[in-house]
């Protein structure tokens, strides 16, 4: 059984790309062994920053020999068919064999696919993968057509067994195969031949590369730790960047370095994400005091003054990106503390948010008015969510934030705080912008939600006024993720509150914003109309009560103005798009719960759609509902009704909800069953108040009973026309008591 | 001085020299800087233009370079706007081209067994060039000492064979190897010249002036003019009929075209450091500077130089 043991030697690979490509490396050969009719016993592939390897342990010698039999043409067919069979199957006319069979007698062939050598099949295989390796970005180099990651120098390729190690025969585009690598490029002894996996792994190590992505990790963080230790210190843990940094080196040398007295007091996460994203170091914390004093960077060499040299350049380097974060930070701290937060708010006027939504100010000053209106809703201060929103991206104007956009609203807090603004202000700065993504934690204090929806809202609503919504695949303002950053704000704080009014709100400032070169009597009709949006939470009606008062009044100039007229005519169906694309978020994120999705598509056919709470709790209740026995009770009787309503419905061509009246009801089945909606109405109003869905399910599952006996008993299409419509509104009203938790229609099964 | 190549060398100087040495030494040809104001040596035609195409070429130079947003009055100790790369440019790429720009290292007295040098995924685009490439930022002790890049595409076009593009950030590189930490102490010439000068007597007071110049003073009405005329000459020299009428040859004004495009970048960075650009309208005078490098790119390939058949 020999092993196979693959070398791709290249120039550096992005440490990034590294894991994914000894794990494809991996994949695409192995099932190509396997398609061609080998198997093998393991597995295993690696990657440094300058070679992909793969062993592959105890592979089949050779693939299977194929036997099969096949019939030809009929013993007399024309010379010809037969030279075609012959030929296809690849044997001699004294190789047939003659049989009967029931329709007649026929040729027949055996056909004798013989097993390939491994070495041959490796030499396909290999060949396919290196041509076709699904690298993320890939490039040409010299004159060459081959794409590689960076340009490929040598492929090693050995098949070894008890006989000995025996190159694969194999060239692409110049480069051929052979059994020799190379070590470290700095501290290794030149090329060397190598036999197996274990001759070549115990060479490399020999000349200063470990294999291993993992072991080299491993070394990292035990030697990191180690001197962190030492000196009673603890390295901070970063796992993303302990994979890149052991991509970067094939012989890890951790060193430990000073962070200069001067930038010690800089917040923690700057010294962090400067010494990482910058220099990729770790950062190493005094556990006491919670303060970042050294860091760990790792080299790929060891040299003669143990590391001296590089750690006196690393820490140059670093001194003089800190010296930069320094000066932004002590600036930044200046201009806090000596002119507060708004001075920078205002310096966003000079910031395009976006060229038809306006400046970053426009934007922010939208968001807080919509704070502020949002607030009593959620628990917070009006006035505090205010501010809180003025100052929530004047970060966005600091120095530091400029440097490191990462940073962004942790700089906020900060600022904040040396501003000498309230806590719950400054948290708002940081957590306004959360949440992020679906698993990203979701704010809970009272003005920090105020602010993150107010922010998501004026987004949705100003991309939607201004027709950017998202297609496809495409939605390059993360629109999907502010809309459900608004749900999850919803549900997670349990907040009961009708976006509509806010979505309304924010739509009608969008359109201020688009026609702030009016005149100012039009504007002031649009403050009007949000005052009135503000006061009554209709638009609707608060666009009526705009119209009365301004007719009434006799300022007629504005009243007929076109910009009312238009607002008037757009937000309502803008509002109602922005709420359809809020249906769709909630219905993916209640999937994911495993909410059914007829049962989401039922209760969204309820009024109060904004809800978001309420429809939630709605489509739980009914989910739980459906999996009981009365949900099945509810769903059959009504269905049974409705059906037959539907039918006489389309048959008359009119819609029976007329009251239908006891005193018409002839039968006794009948009798009951308008006592039985007398009784079950009774108890589904206050369970329909109390939101009690369960309870007022429960009582419309308990008419499938007299509804059932009633269409026994009864002939519904009765002679007298009278008694006819009051059994058909007798129906309606069951499909009305029904339908109010949720339509039923929408139900599958 | 230059012969003693494993000594340290002491001045800026003395470093462009020992990579002129190098570099002429492993056959490139030494040209000169580009007698135009561009933002990196990368906009000099030896490598834009010359990237193009199927014919051999190996080149290297220094190349003034102005980014006049990085102008800090000459205060900064490590931000100019006026600074030298070093460009060098090999079609098509060797194979031992990383062991080549290992060489230039030790050959400026970085020691290859002392310093941690790394090769860190950087991958080149220039929006304005239209051009692309593969690579990596080099790191020597974690500070970035070069651009090492394959090209891919150029203009628009991609290339084949693929040209290797090295740039070193002259002063960084040299203040490095120097040991100073503001570059207006780096020594210029010889320390012990007769007349010793420091980087700052030669530039510190053109970094101040163009500073107040490039932020404050430029015209940008004026500029915003000089962009649209240099806009619309490249177009009109590229729309002359190929046959020149006096000679009777076929001569593509490629080149000609190809300095109005670097004129209209330069105008638009000096435009972007006035602040008179948002953000919006950046993307779209990108756009108009690429449009530029495209045209004259699909020229250049029309021409011997660009490996055009006659």
């Amino acid at each position: 059984m020999p092993d196979l043991l693959i070398e791709l030697f290249s120039e550096e690979i992005p440490a990034r790309m590294q894991a994914k490509a000894a794990e494809d490396l991996k994949k695409k050969v192995t099932d190509g062994l396997v398609e061609a009719g080998l198997t093998y016993a393991g597995a295993a592939g690696f990657a440094t920053p300058r070679r992909l390897a793969l062993a592959v342990e105890g592979l089949t010698a050779q693939s299977p020999t194929l036997r099969e039999e096949r019939r030809g043409p009929k013993v007399g067919a024309p010379d010809k068919a037969v030279e075609g069979f012959l030929r296809g199957a690849g044997v001699t006319r004294d190789q047939l064999e003659e049989r009967d069979d029931k329709k007649g007698r026929f040729y027949y062939a055996s056909v004798v696919t013989p097993g390939r050598p491994a070495a041959e099949i490796v030499t396909e295989v290999l060949e396919a993968t290196v041509r076709g390796f699904p690298w993320p970005k890939s490039m040409r180099w010299g004159s060459g057509s081959l794409r590689w990651v960076r340009p490929l120098h040598r492929i090693l390729c050995v098949l070894s067994d008890e006989s000995g190690d025996h190159v694969v025969d194999l060239e692409i585009d110049g480069i051929r195969a052979g059994q020799t690598t190379e070590g470290h490029r700095f501290m290794g002894d030149g090329a060397f031949d190598v036999t197996s996996f274990h001759d070549y792994e115990t060479r490399l190590k020999r000349a200063k590369v470990i294999l291993s992505a993992e072991e080299r990790a491993d070394t990292i963080w035990h030697d990191a730790t180690n001197m962190a230790f030492a000196q009673g210190l603890e390295v901070v843990e970063d796992k993303g960047l302990l994979r890149e940094v052991a991509g970067l080196v094939e012989w890890p040398v951790v060193l430990m370095g000073e962070i200069g007295a001067d930038f010690l007091d800089l917040p923690p996460e700057v010294l962090q994400t400067s010494m990482k994203e910058h220099q990729k170091f770790f950062s190493v914390r005094n556990p006491a005091t919670g303060r970042i004093e050294k860091f760990v960077t790792v080299a790929n060499i060891e040299t003669a003054d143990h590391g001296a040299t590089i750690l006196a350049g690393n820490q140059k380097v670093l001194a003089a990106r800190l010296s930069d974060a320094k000066f932004f930070w002590e600036n930044d701290l200046r201009v806090a503390q000596d002119d507060g937060l708004t001075a920078w708010t205002a310096r966003l006027d000079n910031v395009t948010f976006h060229n038809k939504l306006g400046s970053q100010k426009d934007r922010i000053e939208r968001i807080a008015r919509l704070a502020r209106e949002i607030a009593p809703k959620v628990g917070a201060e009006p006035d505090q969510a205010y501010l809180a929103a003025l100052v929530a991206k004047a970060d966005l104007s600091s120095e530091m934030v400029y440097e490191f956009p990462e940073l962004q609203g942790l700089m906020g807090r900060y600022y904040a705080e040396a501003a000498g603004l309230p806590a719950d202000v400054a948290a708002a700065c940081q957590e306004h912008y959360a949440p992020l993504g679906p698993s990203d934690a979701v704010p809970t204090a009272p003005v920090s939600v105020a602010v993150a929806m107010a922010d998501k809202i004026d987004t949705l609503t100003g991309f939607w006024a201004i027709d950017e919504k998202p297609t496809g695949s495409k939605d390059p303002f993360a629109l999907r993720r502010a809309a459900l950053g608004v749900i999850r704000l919803v549900l997670v704080n349990g907040l009961r509150m009708h976006l509509d009014r806010f979505i309304d709100a924010q739509l009608v400032r969008h359109e201020k914003h688009a026609h702030r070169d009016a005149d100012d009597a039009e504007l002031q009709v649009l403050d009007a109309l949000l005052d009135e949006i503000a006061e009554h939470g209709v638009f609707g009606g608060a666009l009526r009560s705009v119209r009365d008062r301004l007719s009434g009044q006799d300022t007629a100039e504005a009243a007929q103005g076109t910009l009312l007229r238009s607002v008037g005519d757009q937000v309502p169906d803008l509002s109602t798009d922005l709420l359809a694309f809020f249906h769709d978020r909630l219905k993916v994120h209640l999937r994911e719960e495993g909410i059914r999705h007829d049962v989401i598509d039922a209760c969204l056919e309820m009024e109060g759609g904004d809800d978001i709470a309420l429809l939630v709790s709605r489509s739980q209740a009914l989910q739980a509902f459906m999996s009981t026995d009365d949900g099945e009770n509810l769903v059959q009787g009504f269905k049974r009704a409705n059906n037959i309503l539907a039918q006489a419905e389309e048959k008359d061509g009119v819609e029976y909800s007329f009251g239908p009246d006891p005193k018409f009801a002839e039968q006794e089945a009948e009798k009951a069953l308008f006592a039985a909606l007398d009784a079950a109405e009774a108890r589904i109003a206050p369970a329909m108040k109390a939101e009690d869905y369960a309870a007022a399910m429960a009582a419309m599952a308990g008419l499938r009973a007299p509804i059932d006996a009633f269409f026994e008993a009864v002939q519904v299409n009765a002679e007298n026309q009278v008694v006819r419509r009051n059994r058909l509104n007798l129906l309606a009203r069951i499909r009305q008591t029904c339908l109010q938790v949720a339509d039923l229609t929408q139900l599958e099964g | 001085m230059l012969d003693s190549t494993t000594a340290k060398p002491r001045s800026f100087q003395e470093i462009i020299l020992r990579l002129q040495t190098y570099w002429a030494a492993k056959g490139c040809a030494i040209l000169q800087p580009y007698d135009m104001e561009v933002g990196a040596g990368t906009f000099h035609p030896a490598t834009t233009l010359r990237a193009l195409g199927s014919n051999a070429w190996a080149a290297a130079y220094v190349q003034p370079s102005r980014r006049p947003t990085d102008g800090r009055y000459g205060e900064n100790p490590n931000r100019l706007q006026h600074y030298y790369q070093y460009q060098v440019i090999i079609k098509p790429s060797p194979p031992d081209l990383q062991d080549l720009y290992l060489g230039s290292l030790q050959a400026i007295g970085i020691d290859m067994d002392l310093h941690d040098i790394r090769f860190v995924e950087d991958d080149w685009e220039s929006p304005t060039l239209g051009a692309w490439g593969l690579g990596w930022e080099v790191w020597c002790d974690g500070m970035e000492v070069s651009q090492f890049t394959y090209f891919q595409q150029v203009g628009g076009h991609d290339c084949a064979p693929v040209s290797g593009e090295l740039t070193y950030g002259l002063e960084r590189l040299a203040m490095y190897v120097l040991g100073i930490d503001h570059v207006m102490d780096m020594p210029f010439n010889a320390p012990d010249a007769p007349i010793p000068l420091s980087y700052g007597d030669v530039f510190r007071q053109t970094e101040e002036e163009y500073s107040r110049w490039n932020f404050d003073v430029a015209d940008t009405e004026v500029l915003l003019r000089h962009f649209e005329e240099a806009e619309a000459e490249c177009a009109a020299i590229l729309a002359r009929p190929e046959e020149d009428p006096k000679t009777g040859r076929r001569i593509v004004m490629a080149h000609p075209a190809y300095d109005q495009c670097i004129k209209a970048s330069h105008i638009f960075n000096l435009l972007d450091a006035r602040g008179v650009i948002s953000v919006t309208e950046r993307q779209a005078y990108i756009g108009r500077v690429r449009a530029l490098a495209k045209m004259c790119a699909d020229a250049f390939v029309t021409t011997r130089a660009g490996g055009h058949a006659a």
